[in-house]
């Protein structure tokens, strides 16, 4: 496969802390146990300080992820997308059941993801490539 | 609208919906998502709705135009809620 047969999906998502800390306060283990897997809960549940800005770095990668999933309205359990904390300190997305289905359909070879957060704001950056569609490869111009 | 399913859902909205207008100035139809609700907020309003109703989303339904408009959950909840 050469690189022409490739590109790259992006998706984003900015999620407001003090709003996770509200969900999580106002909803608790209901927010907490059907949008985050039970790694990630742990992980984000291990410092108490910094719990709502790790849950919103999640939340907002699960979105981005949806986004560069370029879903038509489709329903999908955010579980099926997890956030895996590396021991280098960087996170990387893991995809399982219905969100690896629709990744492999939609073409994906790899993805990528970078999560922050400051003040009230934690966002994620998802960046995926995969195959292009057949069909959709400019044709070549014909020699003059 | 029957209303009592309807008053709940506006309640429910206006704690939960995080949105830019007064509740009561939007029509059933209106678009939730234009009037200012996130997706964060919608997945906070659909944990509220299972358990002010006592149902379960599954997961087909977790999808945005469930959750677009007043109209559209009702139809949700009340699908959720038919015995069978």
């Amino acid at each position: 496969m050469s690189g022409a047969d490739i590109h790259v999906i992006v998706g984003i998502d900015l999620v407001q802390i003090s709003q996770v800390a509200s969900s999580l306060h106002k909803l608790g283990d209901a927010y907490v146990t059907r949008i985050f897997t039970p790694a990630e809960i742990a992980y984000c549940s291990s410092n108490p300080i910094v719990a709502p800005s790790r849950f919103a770095a999640r939340f907002a990668a699960k979105e981005a992820t949806l986004k560069a999933l370029r879903l038509n309205d489709q329903g999908l359990d955010l579980r099926a997308i997890e956030v895996k904390q590396m021991p280098g300190g960087w996170s990387e997305i893991e995809l399982h059941g219905a969100a690896r289905d629709l990744a492999e359909a939609a073409g994906w070879l790899s993805c990528s993801v970078s999560i922050s957060h400051e003040g009230d704001y934690a966002t994620a950056v998802v960046a995926a490539t995969a195959r292009k569609p057949l069909g959709s490869q400019p044709k070549p111009t014909p020699a003059q | 609208m029957s209303d009592e399913i309807g008053t709940k859902i506006r309640d429910i909205l206006a704690e939960h919906g995080r949105l830019a207008k007064d509740i009561s100035t939007l029509s059933d139809d209106a678009d939730l998502y234009q009037a200012g609700m996130t997706s964060h907020a919608s997945v906070n309003l659909m944990l509220a709705l299972e358990g002010a109703f006592d149902i379960e989303f599954p997961d087909s339904m977790l999808r945005r135009s469930v959750f677009e408009s007043i109209s559209a959950i009702r139809t949700a909840v009340t699908g959720l809620t038919a015995p069978r």
